[in-house]
């Protein structure tokens, strides 16, 4: 058709906007992770990779399996609700090889009045004291035991 | 009403059952774990807060997040009297360290957790252009940060202010419920070392789990109801002055 | 970096999240939409009298187009990534759609259009021409050196029609970016259905402005006389439109302070302190009401031709300025104020960094540079020689041609 030949650069260009297109379908094939899609719009290896994060807590289930003779101590006492981990921090490696990750000694004087100082906006039945005057500078474990924290005798050192 | 003692050892108790069976039911390997029997989600208690930051502190330990930024914290809220639109909130570095003593505490004074709630219509997967965050099938928002851009469009989406660009991989990030512990038996971190039970982590397609009875005896609340984001972190004496 | 914090704000949201230079992508896209409008005034809405601009418009727009997407590129944690935006683009995401819009104007409209009606020039440059500039024009017929009056009457209906098609698509090309900002309910500063339309009108404005300064500058600098009765048309659509800018942006204002939501008093606070430069005085009383002024006296008044140029330049000038500081206002604004209304932050630009003042200059200026190629290798002027070889123009200057 004459019109045809006199749109011959038209369709030149078409030509060449198809060509690209189908270059980019042909990249997309190629780069579009594998696994994407799998279970909604997103990488489906990824759910795996996360879930394989490194673990660094080991759970109070872990401590109890070894410690249980701590686990029957503080079960009876006002720490019955705090985790092992809570104070002792990060002891996933220790649970996963205890003879030679050993967890560190821990300095009361800084660790109790991290929940213990008193502050106006904590509940009014939680046990808070300000340290300097409760016991001047001591180390609590002078007098309380971590495990059981409640002191039995009247007589306790002041 | 308030959760009395009991209410509280009981709970623990029904958590510390509940974690027994969940435990016995999925051993340690994650190839056992079926998302699809899964709906996470979180239950946070006001009252019993006492914004010791051990939670805060814990997170960052378990997934190395870097200083300065939270996927997790606490913020402590201070309302004088009648003026519940205008209360005075700090979270002097998240809450990481404990707060300072109130110059000012006449009033009510209290403290919130804040987590990303993982909502089940979040906007912050309807704005991510790749699907680079996305909402797995056991209700955990995630970020793949091997396929993240750093267009920060989820940040900026984000009513709750819980996300933040990592300034090392550059690729957004936030809090991931520790998807990691949960698909193992394990509860959060968070939880973990919350020395109060003020958060637990809840498993809503569970029946054993005890925040069933939880919500059928107690007033929970969410944060931005209005936002319609069907936020799953609920919590339990949430004042009408936080934000 | 410790960055001041007044009141409180959740802890992740104290650093800006959004630079400069994603004030700067609106600003340039919204040139392209509006020197785009602008070219089509001519060739679907007949105004003849903008004639002279609609060449230059189109190159323009091109030379802005080509610059859109660097200001991205240098914002995002993972440049390297942002191919996946064309491979698993996520449907629910307006960003999303930036890939395929920008594509599809960049090369189904606007080259196409410029191809279509540079053609016949094109070919006989291809013909003419000398040297490397000869290879250049040969590609560019695609090998095709048809110039009869059918082919050349197909054109001008094929780019007819790709104008039609190019004008929604210039609007949406601006219009998904105020959708972006529209949409985020998360942010009341920047969530109102309103968002588009503002930023499509004000894109039309700066499109507007920018054309017609560019094309008052060229003909000074070409030493040919301006054509006034060309300029005064831009100046009365210029100032048409941006009456309705105006409005819609007052209308959004009015009715912010009116509902007066949970939002208000931190955002009303925040206009008044953190924005007072540039919202009060930049955008609204330098950036609007003056150009807005000083287009009605040309208007309502006969002024002398030396008056009216001076008066456009300034007008221009002014529109420039006030329509990237709405861009500041909406973009930075949006980030100053805590989602807990409790609270600001303040915007730490670096200068030497990689989303810093220097790079978003450095990409302001850029767009101008490649116009000049684009001018030297497609001009716009009949009396202009395009681009020449250095061989054939020495060879010209030694007059052994």
């Amino acid at each position: 058709m004459k019109d045809l030949k006199d749109a011959g650069h038209l369709l030149r260009l078409a030509a060449v906007f198809v060509a690209v297109f189908l270059i980019f379908l042909l990249a997309r094939g190629s780069f579009v992770p594998k696994s994407f899609g799998r279970y909604g719009h997103f990488r489906g290896d990824a759910l795996a990779e996360i879930a394989s994060r490194p673990i660094a807590y080991a759970g109070h289930q872990a401590c109890e399996n070894c410690h249980g003779d701590v686990v029957e101590v503080k079960s009876q006492g006002k720490h019955k609700g705090v985790n092992c981990e809570s104070c002792h921090g990060p002891q996933a490696a220790h649970a996963d090889d205890p003879a030679s990750v050993q967890p560190a000694k821990l300095d009361t004087t800084s660790l109790c009045p991290r929940c213990h100082t008193a502050n106006a906006a904590k509940p009014k039945n939680f046990p808070q004291v300000s340290p300097e005057d409760h016991s001047g500078g001591q180390p609590c474990d002078t007098c309380h035991k971590p495990h059981s924290p409640a002191i039995e005798q009247a007589e306790a050192k002041p | 009403m308030s959760m009395t003692r009991r209410h509280f050892i009981l709970l623990t108790a029904a958590a510390a059952t509940a974690w027994e069976s969940i435990l016995a039911g999925t051993p340690e390997t994650s190839p056992n774990y079926n998302a699809y029997d899964h709906w996470w989600g979180m239950l946070i208690n006001i009252e019993e807060c006492i914004g010791c930051g051990s939670c805060v502190r814990a997170c960052q330990q378990e997934n190395k997040v870097p200083d300065g930024y939270f996927r997790t914290w606490v913020e402590r809220y201070h309302v004088a009297d009648w003026t519940v639109e205008s209360p005075a909130v700090d979270s002097p570095d998240g809450g990481k360290n404990g707060f300072p003593e109130l110059k000012d505490p006449n009033g009510k004074n209290f403290f919130v957790p804040k987590l990303c709630n993982h909502c089940a219509n979040s906007p912050c997967t309807q704005v991510c252009p790749v699907g680079a965050t996305f909402d797995s099938p056991d209700g955990v928002v995630l970020i793949d940060s091997k396929y993240c851009l750093g267009c920060r469009y989820c940040i900026q989406a984000c009513p709750y202010g819980c996300r933040f660009l990592n300034p090392d991989t550059h690729t957004a990030e936030k809090c991931t419920l520790c998807y990691h512990r949960i698909t193992k038996g394990l509860t959060t971190a968070c939880c973990e070392n919350c020395p109060t039970g003020a958060r637990q982590l809840v498993d809503f397609k569970n029946p054993r789990d005890p925040v069933h009875e939880f919500l059928k005896t107690h007033s929970v609340q969410v944060l931005k109801p209005y936002m319609a984001t069907k936020a799953k972190v609920y919590y339990y004496g949430l004042d009408g002055s936080v934000r | 970096m410790h960055v001041p914090v007044e009141g409180f704000m959740y802890p992740n949201e104290v650093e800006l999240q959004w630079s400069v230079l994603i004030v700067l992508y609106p600003f340039i896209t919204g040139l392209v939409a509006g020197a785009f409008i602008l070219a089509s005034l001519e060739r679907v809405f007949r105004v003849e009298a903008v004639k002279p601009t609609y060449r230059l418009a189109l190159l323009t727009a091109l030379a802005f187009l080509i610059v859109a997407p660097l200001p991205l590129q240098l914002h995002l944690g993972r440049p390297e990534r942002s191919f996946e935006m064309y491979l698993t683009p996520h449907r629910s995401s307006a960003m999303a759609m930036f890939g395929f819009v920008y594509l599809w104007y960049l090369m189904g409209v606007l080259v196409v259009e410029i191809w279509l009606e540079y053609r016949r020039d094109i070919v006989e440059w291809a013909q003419s021409r000398t040297g490397v500039s000869r290879w250049l024009y040969k590609a560019l017929t695609l090998g095709s050196y048809n110039v009869s009056e059918r082919a050349l009457q197909i054109d001008d209906r094929v780019g007819w029609i790709i104008t039609i098609i190019g004008i929604p698509s210039a609007f949406l090309l601006h219009g998904y970016v105020g959708f972006i900002f529209g949409s985020v309910k998360a942010n009341p500063w920047w969530s109102t259905p309103l968002m588009p339309v503002v930023f499509l009108f004000s894109a039309m404005v700066s499109g507007i402005a920018v054309v017609m300064l560019l094309y008052m500058l060229t003909c000074r600098l070409r030493r040919r006389p301006i054509d006034m009765r060309c300029v005064d048309t831009i100046a009365m659509y210029l100032f048409y439109t941006f009456l309705i800018d105006f409005t819609l942006e007052m209308v959004d204002l009015i009715h912010r302070i009116y509902e007066a939501d949970e939002s208000f008093r931190s955002l009303d606070f925040m206009v008044h302190t953190k924005l007072y430069f540039s919202q009060i005085m930049l955008q609204i009383g330098l950036g609007t009401i003056t150009p807005l002024v000083l287009l009605a006296i040309t208007q309502l008044m006969w002024l002398p031709e030396t008056v009216r140029k001076f008066v456009y330049s300034v007008a221009g000038v002014l529109t420039m300025v006030g329509i990237f500081a709405m861009r500041w206002n909406v973009v930075i604004g949006g980030q100053l104020f805590s989602k807990s209304f409790l609270g600001y932050t303040t915007y730490k630009m670096g200068f030497v960094t990689r989303e810093g003042l220097l790079p978003a200059i450095i990409l302001s200026l850029l767009p101008f540079v490649i116009l000049y190629v684009l001018v030297r290798v497609l001009p716009p002027w009949e009396e202009a020689a395009p681009l020449q070889s250095a061989a054939a123009e020495s060879e010209l200057a030694q007059g052994s041609v």
